[in-house]
């Protein structure tokens, strides 16, 4: 092998290289800036997980000195973590930006959804979201999505239409040429644009790495009682868990993903600061999902059946 | 970490990672060359692919009754594509070694799917083409080496696959090598890099093989780990389309007036003297805010803040350019375009331009020529171009743009054709002459073979 021969291409060779942390966040704020130039009304989801958290810190850098022109929405499922509810509150009040709620369980409780038998609420999550969408006329909503997460979000565009349904018929996407990003859509449809899309799990913890930007508590190894289910370490809670027969235990764990309580795994680690969670992900021979989410597991295309119906 | 494996992310630490480069890559090859059995390869044997990612493609061999693990499931996305066995849509990939991080435009590459290869080249600075080894240099490739070519995709590799099925036979990489590298040079293509592979037993995808001790070069991993990416921005004229006005008005910033955007081309300076087109006015780079850091130099394709001396009528859509340097606005524009929507485009369609971060409208005016990718021949007057077509088209537009050639900056050389009903994509546009001194008869000749980057 040749390994020092091809050392050359790296990137101290070039006084005018830029790390790849560079070149992601620079279109990152293209993004969120072409979105600022052509939409009227955008919104950032905002769940108080990392990826929602990184486009955060990448809306008020793209604006800066000014506030970013985006209000957020939460997409509450009800089945929250509360350190994670709290760190979406304190960081709203922080920048003085404006929070929109759309509850799972309003929607449950006044009918017009119905909880499913295995309780888990992040399916749920499309109504409401897309109820949001049409009540506060959002033309453009920014999502955390990455193309390395899943296989069907590979095939999805930065700038992804959707019709006055919120759905997504990958068939009928528009090619996304270069730079040039088309967001023009019909009054009722909107855009969901995706400024992570090239970044990898990775890459997103590293960025965090470097702009010290702060993360839930539980997202570093904690003492938390769990219980194991399909495979995975569920956090007791009032969201119904633990069944019968499904002892539960203290255990050293942290989380890869934050989403609904009923579906979100934690995974046994030791990492109590971001260089050891840099290290853990690197070394990690299981992707984010197939780890932590339960509602993947379900079928070779339970995300593109999701993504089809209007989810994120 | 020894010089004798190929890094991983694991065997990266988190520092080496955080600094290390990007490289925007796209494979173009047919099912039947063996592409998806490569890509599954290279994300396989970089240790890219995780557990839960394989077993899922494990199962899915077992259940269509393959005995042997199939690599080519781990790009299928779409429910479609998986019933259909094929690929239809560009799907992008992502790993990364202790040197680089990847992102692979993996696109079909049918005849029908020349848009989606047209998309995945777009982005990219290096093109992967396969051929077989039995086959060798087909229409087929000829078609993907052109589409490179158009698009300007600054490096080009050839990997020759299925060598195991040719014997591991030098002569049979020798001839098709150069067989393509002429076709290349023809396109004004400077620089191919020929690999001998087989993606299947892997040989030269990670590892070096073992059964073709004649070839002293790099595997296919090795040359996309050590292939220049930062080429020198100096010699690329300065573009920086403005894409918002940052005004706070708040007491702490009362008078704040910043040029949002990302610098397309080239380098700008603090104390440079700039024109703002198309208006024509000129000023002084006052200030370049990288993202809260103060810059006095800052370059493609950073994003950044620029705030000039004097108090100038700016907004989304102009372009801020040297003074010295700036392209000419035009209403005229020529250019080579990929039709890509399934409705026709026709002389007198009525569009929308979209060019950097303005949109204009536009009349095509004239579709002088369709251009076949295989033989490069020239069909005048086709009438309409169809989804896939490539074609010359004139354009007049609604008010200047300040264009340039594509062979001088893909980012300000290129444009979209929107309908302004539906507002579908319709077309992907080039502005000047295809491929390195194309005259517009037959194959390019050799002499202006040299592109510009």
């Amino acid at each position: 092998m040749t390994t020092t021969a091809h050392l050359a291409g790296s990137i101290s060779g070039s006084p005018y290289a830029l790390s790849h942390l560079d070149v992601l966040e620079s279109e990152a704020v293209h993004i969120f800036r072409e979105v600022a130039g052509e939409f009227e009304r955008p919104v950032i989801l905002f769940s108080g997980g990392k990826d929602s958290i990184v486009m955060l810190h990448l809306a008020l850098k793209a604006f800066a000195p000014a506030p970013p022109p985006f209000a957020l929405l939460h997409v509450d499922t009800g089945h929250n973590f509360p350190e994670v509810i709290a760190y979406r509150d304190r960081v709203v009040a922080l920048h003085g930006l404006r929070l929109h709620v759309a509850s799972v369980q309003e929607f449950i409780d006044d009918g017009r959804l119905r909880e499913r038998p295995d309780g888990t609420r992040n399916p749920l999550q499309t109504v409401p979201l897309l109820d949001a969408i049409e009540t506060h006329r959002f033309d453009a909503v920014f999502g955390g999505g990455r193309r390395d997460e899943e296989k069907a979000r590979a095939k999805e565009r930065v700038f992804s239409l959707r019709d006055e349904f919120g759905g997504w018929d990958p068939r009928r996407q528009r090619p996304e040429l270069w730079q040039l990003y088309n967001g023009r859509h019909a009054p009722g449809e909107h855009v969901r644009v995706f400024p992570l899309s090239n970044w990898t799990e990775l890459d997103v913890w590293q960025y965090i790495a470097r702009e010290k930007i702060e993360i839930p508590g539980i997202y570093y190894a904690h003492e938390r009682e769990v219980f194991r289910r399909g495979g995975m370490w569920l956090a007791a809670g009032e969201w119904g868990g633990p069944r019968d027969g499904e002892p539960v235990e203290t255990r050293l764990v942290r989380y890869r993903t934050v989403g609904d309580m009923s579906c979100t795994g934690a995974v046994d680690s030791d990492a109590e600061t971001i260089e050891r969670i840099i290290a853990e992900i690197a070394a990690s021979r299981l992707t984010e999902r197939g780890a932590t989410r339960a509602d993947d597991r379900l079928s070779e295309a339970a995300m593109e059946d999701r993504k089809r119906e209007g989810y994120f | 970490m020894t010089g004798a494996t190929t890094g991983t992310p694991a065997a990266a630490g988190p520092e080496s990672l955080s600094t290390t480069a990007l490289l925007r890559f796209a494979t173009a090859g047919s099912v039947d060359d063996g592409k998806s059995t490569l890509v599954g390869r290279l994300l396989h044997d970089s240790k890219s692919v995780l557990a839960d990612q394989l077993e899922a493609v494990e199962l899915a061999s077992r259940n269509r009754g393959q005995e042997s693990v199939d690599l080519a499931l781990l790009t299928d996305g779409l429910r479609a594509e998986r019933e259909q066995g094929i690929t239809i849509d560009v799907a992008h990939r992502y790993f990364a070694t202790a040197r680089r991080r990847f992102i692979l435009a993996d696109t079909p590459g049918h005849v029908q799917y020349t848009r989606n290869m047209v998309t995945g080249a777009s982005t990219a600075e290096l093109a992967i083409i396969l051929v077989d080894a039995r086959n060798g240099v087909v229409e087929q490739t000829r078609r993907h080496a052109a589409v490179a070519a158009l698009l300007r995709v600054p490096h080009v590799v050839l990997a020759v696959n299925k060598m195991d099925l040719a014997g591991y036979a030098e002569p049979v990489f020798a001839r098709i090598a150069g067989d393509f590298t002429a076709y290349a040079a023809s396109l004004g293509v400077p620089e191919v890099t020929a690999i001998p592979i087989s993606a299947l037993a892997g040989d030269n995808v990670v590892t070096p093989s073992a059964a073709m001790d004649w070839y002293g070069g790099p595997t296919v991993l090795e040359h996309l780990e050590s292939v220049p990416v930062a080429h020198d921005p100096t010699e690329d004229p300065a573009r920086f389309p403005v894409q918002y006005v940052i005004r706070p008005g708040t007491p702490e910033h009362p008078d704040y007036r910043g040029y949002a955007g990302q610098i397309s081309s080239g380098v700008l300076r603090v104390g440079q003297r700039v024109v703002v087109q198309p208006s024509g006015l000129t000023s002084t780079i006052e200030g370049i805010d990288a993202l809260g850091q103060s810059l006095d130099v800052a370059w493609a394709p950073q994003s950044v803040t620029l705030t000039l001396a004097d108090d100038l009528d700016i907004s989304r859509g102009d372009l801020i350019a040297p003074a010295d340097g700036a392209a000419t606005a035009t209403r005229e524009v020529t250019a080579t375009v990929c039709h890509l929507h399934d409705r026709p485009l026709a002389p007198g369609a009525r569009v929308l331009l979209k060019h950097a971060t303005r949109t204009v409208k536009a009349i095509v005016k004239e579709i002088p020529s369709r251009l076949t990718l295989d033989d490069l021949s020239h069909h005048p007057d086709p009438g309409e171009l169809v989804a896939n077509d490539i074609g010359r088209v004139t354009l007049r537009t609604s008010e200047p743009l300040a264009m340039d050639a594509y062979a001088d900056s893909r980012s300000t050389g290129s444009f979209l054709l929107i309908d302004p009903a539906d507002g579908a994509t319709l077309t992907a546009g080039m502005a000047g002459e295809a491929f390195g001194g194309a005259k517009g008869q037959g194959a390019p000749s050799a002499e202006d073979a040299a592109w510009d980057f």
